[in-house]
């Protein structure tokens, strides 16, 4: 779009590969995705810079990343959550042929819940603690599909029935509070999927639970998705996670994909010292036991600005003297569905996986 | 909810005797006792020591203490000195006027309170936020007196709008079989009396409630801001929700629970305002019953008042505790 | 009690920290604060005019000037008198400075004696628990079931018409509010997880207790402390107008000379005006200043 000049230390280049680009129209189509918080008397945060993505109909997408890593704001710009003050969203999210980011607040609040719907991380304070779960679904069906009273109160037994809760008329009288934590979050999936989305974003939905109740629930997403041709997002930290459930993975970094890949090539061949220190941090019940866990040095605060070169270089055991300067580029491997931003990539054979 | 209930109603008997003894020593403490203010100038040793002997007061402490409770249990509050009527009298008609005016001066801070809180609390710093800041600010900081005195002066005394003391215009003479002057004249068909009487709740209402208008305005601006940051909030607006649907049953519901709390700790301050708007108007209700009481040491209304007040504010606050119940699930079904 | 509700609200869940890393981090929020800001202003102005009185008021606040007074005409603000002279010829302005020191005075003096015994009894409640407790709680119940005013009317009519019995009536008010602050606050320490890992540890309870529990419950005591002063003006305005301060009335007393106004309201407001708007303001600086001691203090918005 613009010179070399522009095309510039800030934002990530528009020439730049999409990871995950299909050969048919998406369903969701990100592009230069940017989104800046300022708040009076702190410096602007860049959270999103310049993500580009795409999801096709039908598939499973993951974007995984530390806390801070932009990876939950990109999913909330997206749907137009982050609210008005202090925030600055530019790019475009493109679904289904309208642009979500400049469509009239009617038409988006029409869309949201019906086409596109979320899962949140803490299924205790997503529900509204003075409403019944039964009130909480009906409503949904009452806005979307015009349902009424008893129709939509037979419509959310299923609902609840469909993501394994038994005794699905009297659990509709219960209160939050009154439901295990794995109970909530199916209530959650249930409300997601009241209205047949094409799109379902799940942000971290099992963070916040048991490892056990986090196991059922992701095999219920993964069910649901397939019966329904639903297309998935699960943003998660946890790698793990991914590793059963997604088509593509997007590992980001400081608010841009580092690397991204589908998932065979992603864990059998990480090339992002990033994605390899993830993985390398991450417990394996297959690995030899003499394979010592490593934890990725320092913290996700010590960045380096983009603009200033690689933002994981403070804390990345490859980092050479090109890493600094200029940012490095999203660029294609072999094969071109594996995206890397990466000068100086772990080599194929020394990886970990 | 009932066991919770009768558990609360069990924990204002010692409250109740506790109270009762400390009231008890309190009024034989008090100097210059009733012999004072019955007989003034007249008094002499004498005619002093028939006087405590005629109310019993030179008998032991602890008997007087027993036969009075023995009285209290039969609800013989005793006989005022003053107006040589018994207390339970006195009181039944000043109570209904304290409740009238208190009824009007928290149905005023409500219905003014939560939604300019509500609509500062969704649009914080606007002119009508930065508005209700500085005027809650000054409602709690302006004496409950001064208010009273101002708004008399204005509204009664320079503008004449409405009238200024009393609770209904001496020239009505209609029945008052409940002593709600609003409610007798609805009750008895007449709707100039019961008119006139709301005239002369207005000022007074305004001057006691403006206070709890402040609180309740200020503590629903901040729940509607806190609520509105909730995660639940958020839910509703992925589900699609209209903004009217989030705002009104997802943030609304949610941010009047602290209010709902707030407005039942209003009542032992509307009390004790009552005490200053009932003499700024001449009101006539429990409040300023109760102060000339205190001056003119007229032990036995004392003693039976403070006992009625001390009941009636754990009562009200017992059921502003389980109203929030019916609010708040989490309350109710723990 | 008007001020005081929310600070319970806040008190229940002061999670565990090192306290003096609180009021550090409570120090530099409150500097960025407006509110704060604001408050202090007019609060240091209060504290100032009430101490250095009698070099900032021109006059004597007893000194008549009677050159212009005669039955019903109060001369207004002039060069001499910036204030006016109020009904019996005294300079309002002087008044106005040397009831600041009536005013904190009062504040100060049964804010000390309320909040130490109100503390004392909330300490012993909140470190022993079981029946002292109990004991304590119920004798705070007593005393909260009776409406504030109507106390402290009682408490100022048994000790008779001096500036003292306004001092301790207002004290008396404040003592089960700070007992039972105190007491919730340290209960909710002492079942946080920082006391039951120091238990674990062998950390004896008086240790526990004063070292960690009783310096963190402090936070709403503090809030408290500040809204306390903020509404003592105000009672003892109260008081006052009933007739309960002192019975010298050459003592500049804010509340006495707005209730004496009342009766000549109508042919000079302006003398309405000054203590009410002294009253206002200074009330306002102390409960500006509790608030934003309140945010600042809240661990909850820590950053």
């Amino acid at each position: 779009m613009t010179g070399p000049a522009a095309d510039s230390l800030t934002t990530a280049s528009p020439r730049e590969a999409v990871p995950g680009e299909a050969r048919a129209e998406p369903l969701l189509k990100i592009r230069d995705l940017t989104v800046t918080f300022s708040s009076r008397g702190r410096a602007t945060v860049r959270a999103v810079d310049g993500v580009n993505l795409d999801v096709a109909a039908g598939s499973t997408v993951g974007i995984v990343g530390e806390s801070g890593s932009g990876k939950s704001v990109t999913s909330l710009a997206a749907m137009g959550l982050l609210g008005r003050r202090g925030v600055e969203v530019s790019g475009s999210v493109d679904f289904d042929g309208s642009d979500l980011l400049h469509m009239p607040e009617q038409e988006l609040r029409a869309v949201r819940g019906r086409e596109i719907a979320m899962i949140f991380q803490d299924p205790m304070s997503s529900l509204n603690p003075v409403l019944t779960v039964g009130r909480q679904i009906t409503e949904i069906l009452v806005r979307h599909r015009g349902l009424s009273g008893r129709e939509a109160r037979d419509r959310a037994a299923e609902l609840l029935n469909s993501v394994g809760i038994g005794d699905s008329l009297r659990r509709l009288k219960s209160f939050p509070h009154q439901l295990s934590g794995g109970m909530r979050q199916r209530v959650m999936i249930a409300m997601a999927l009241a209205c047949a989305p094409r799109l379902l974003i799940a942000d971290e939905p099992t963070t916040a639970l048991d490892v056990t109740i986090s196991a059922q629930i992701l095999e219920l997403l993964r069910r649901l998705v397939v019966d329904t041709q639903t297309a998935l997002v699960l943003i998660t930290h946890d790698l793990g996670v991914v590793a059963g459930l997604c088509d593509t993975v997007h590992v980001m970094y400081s608010g841009r994909i580092v690397e991204s890949a589908p998932r065979r090539p992603l864990f059998a061949d990480p090339r992002h010292p990033y994605t390899t220190g993830l993985l390398a941090s991450v417990p394996r019940l297959d690995a030899p036991r003499s394979v010592p866990l490593l934890p990725i040095p320092g913290s996700p605060s010590d960045t380096l600005p983009w603009a200033r070169g690689c933002a994981f270089s403070p804390r990345c055991t490859r980092q050479v003297d090109a890493c600094l300067g200029a940012p490095p580029v999203l660029e294609p491997l072999e094969p071109s569905s594996h995206l890397l931003r990466c000068v100086n990539p772990v080599p194929p054979e020394k990886s970990l996986g | 909810m009932l066991k919770f209930a009768v558990r609360r109603l069990l924990l204002l008997v010692p409250i109740l005797l506790g109270l009762s003894i400390l009231v008890f020593l309190f009024v034989r403490a008090l100097p210059g006792g009733p012999e004072t203010a019955l007989l003034g100038e007249r008094l002499t040793p004498e005619r002093a020591a028939a006087v405590r002997a005629a109310y019993g007061l030179d008998r032991p402490v602890y008997e007087q203490y027993v036969s009075y409770m023995g009285k209290v249990a039969k609800l013989d509050f005793g006989v005022s000195i003053q107006s040589q009527r018994p207390v339970s009298e006195e009181i039944g008609r000043r109570f209904p006027a304290t409740v009238e005016l208190a009824t009007f001066a928290i149905l005023f801070a409500i219905l003014v309170g939560i939604p300019l809180g509500f609509v500062a609390g969704r649009r914080p710093n606007s002119w009508l936020d930065n508005f209700s800041t500085v005027g809650s600010l000054i409602g709690i900081a302006i004496p409950v007196f001064a208010l009273g005195f101002l708004l008399k002066y204005v509204f009664a005394v320079k503008l004449g709008w409405l009238p200024g003391t009393g609770r209904q215009d001496v020239r009505i003479t209609t029945e008052h079989p409940t002593g709600f002057f609003v409610l007798d004249g609805l009750l008895t068909g007449d709707l100039p009396a019961a008119w006139d009487a709301v005239k002369h709740l207005i000022l007074p209402a305004i001057a006691l409630g403006t206070i709890p208008l402040a609180i309740i305005t200020r503590i629903t601006r901040a729940a509607v801001l806190e609520t509105s940051n909730e995660d639940f909030v958020r839910t509703a607006e992925a589900k699609g929700m209209t903004r009217q649907i989030v705002t009104r049953r997802h943030i609304l519901r949610n941010a009047l629970l602290p209010v709902v709390t707030i407005i039942g700790l209003q009542t032992g301050l509307l009390l004790s305002g009552a005490i200053l708007t009932e003499t700024v108007f001449a009101f006539g209700g429990m409040g300023s019953f109760m102060a000339d009481a205190l001056f003119s040491r007229d032990f036995p209304v004392i003693q039976g008042g403070i006992l009625f007040l001390a009941v009636v504010f754990v009562v009200v606050n017992l059921l502003v505790d389980i109203s929030y119940g019916f609010i708040d699930p989490r309350v109710r079904t723990s | 009690m008007s001020l005081t509700q929310g600070v319970e609200l806040a008190a229940g869940d002061r999670s565990g920290e090192a306290a003096g890393g609180l009021y550090r981090d409570a120090l530099r929020r409150l500097r960025r604060s407006p509110t704060a800001i604001v408050g202090a202003t007019l609060v240091l102005l209060f504290v100032f005019v009430a101490v250095f009185a009698p070099l900032l008021a021109p006059y004597s606040p007893t000194a008549v000037d009677l050159t212009d007074i005669r039955p019903g005409v109060f001369p207004g603000p002039s060069a001499e008198h910036p204030l006016g002279l109020d009904q019996l010829g005294r300079d309002e302005l002087s008044r106005i400075i040397y009831g600041a020191r009536y005013s904190l005075l009062i504040g100060v003096v049964s804010l000390s004696l309320g909040a130490s015994v109100g503390l004392a009894l909330g300490l012993i409640a909140g470190a022993f628990g079981g029946w002292v407790d109990s004991l304590v709680m119920r004798g705070v119940d007593i005393m909260l079931a009776v409406p504030s005013l109507l106390l402290a009317i009682g408490v100022a009519a048994l000790l008779g018409p001096r500036l003292i019995s306004v001092m301790i009536a207002i004290a008396v008010v404040n003592v089960p509010i700070f007992a039972r602050l105190l007491r919730g606050s340290m209960l909710a320490q002492r079942r946080s997880d920082y006391a039951l890992a120091a238990r674990s540890l062998g950390v004896t309870r008086s240790r526990i207790v004063l070292q960690h529990v009783f310096p963190n419950s402090l936070a709403p005591v503090i809030v408290q402390g500040t809204l306390a002063l903020a509404t003592a003006i105000i009672e003892a305005a109260g008081l006052a107008f009933l007739g309960l301060g002192s019975p010298d009335p050459a003592i500049p007393e804010w509340g006495r000379m707005l209730a004496e106004t009342n009766a000549f309201l109508a042919s000079a407001p302006l003398l309405a005006l000054w203590p009410g708007l002294a009253i206002v303001l200074s009330v306002m600086g102390f409960y500006l200043l509790g608030e934003a001691l309140r945010e600042a203090l809240d661990p909850k918005l820590r950053r």
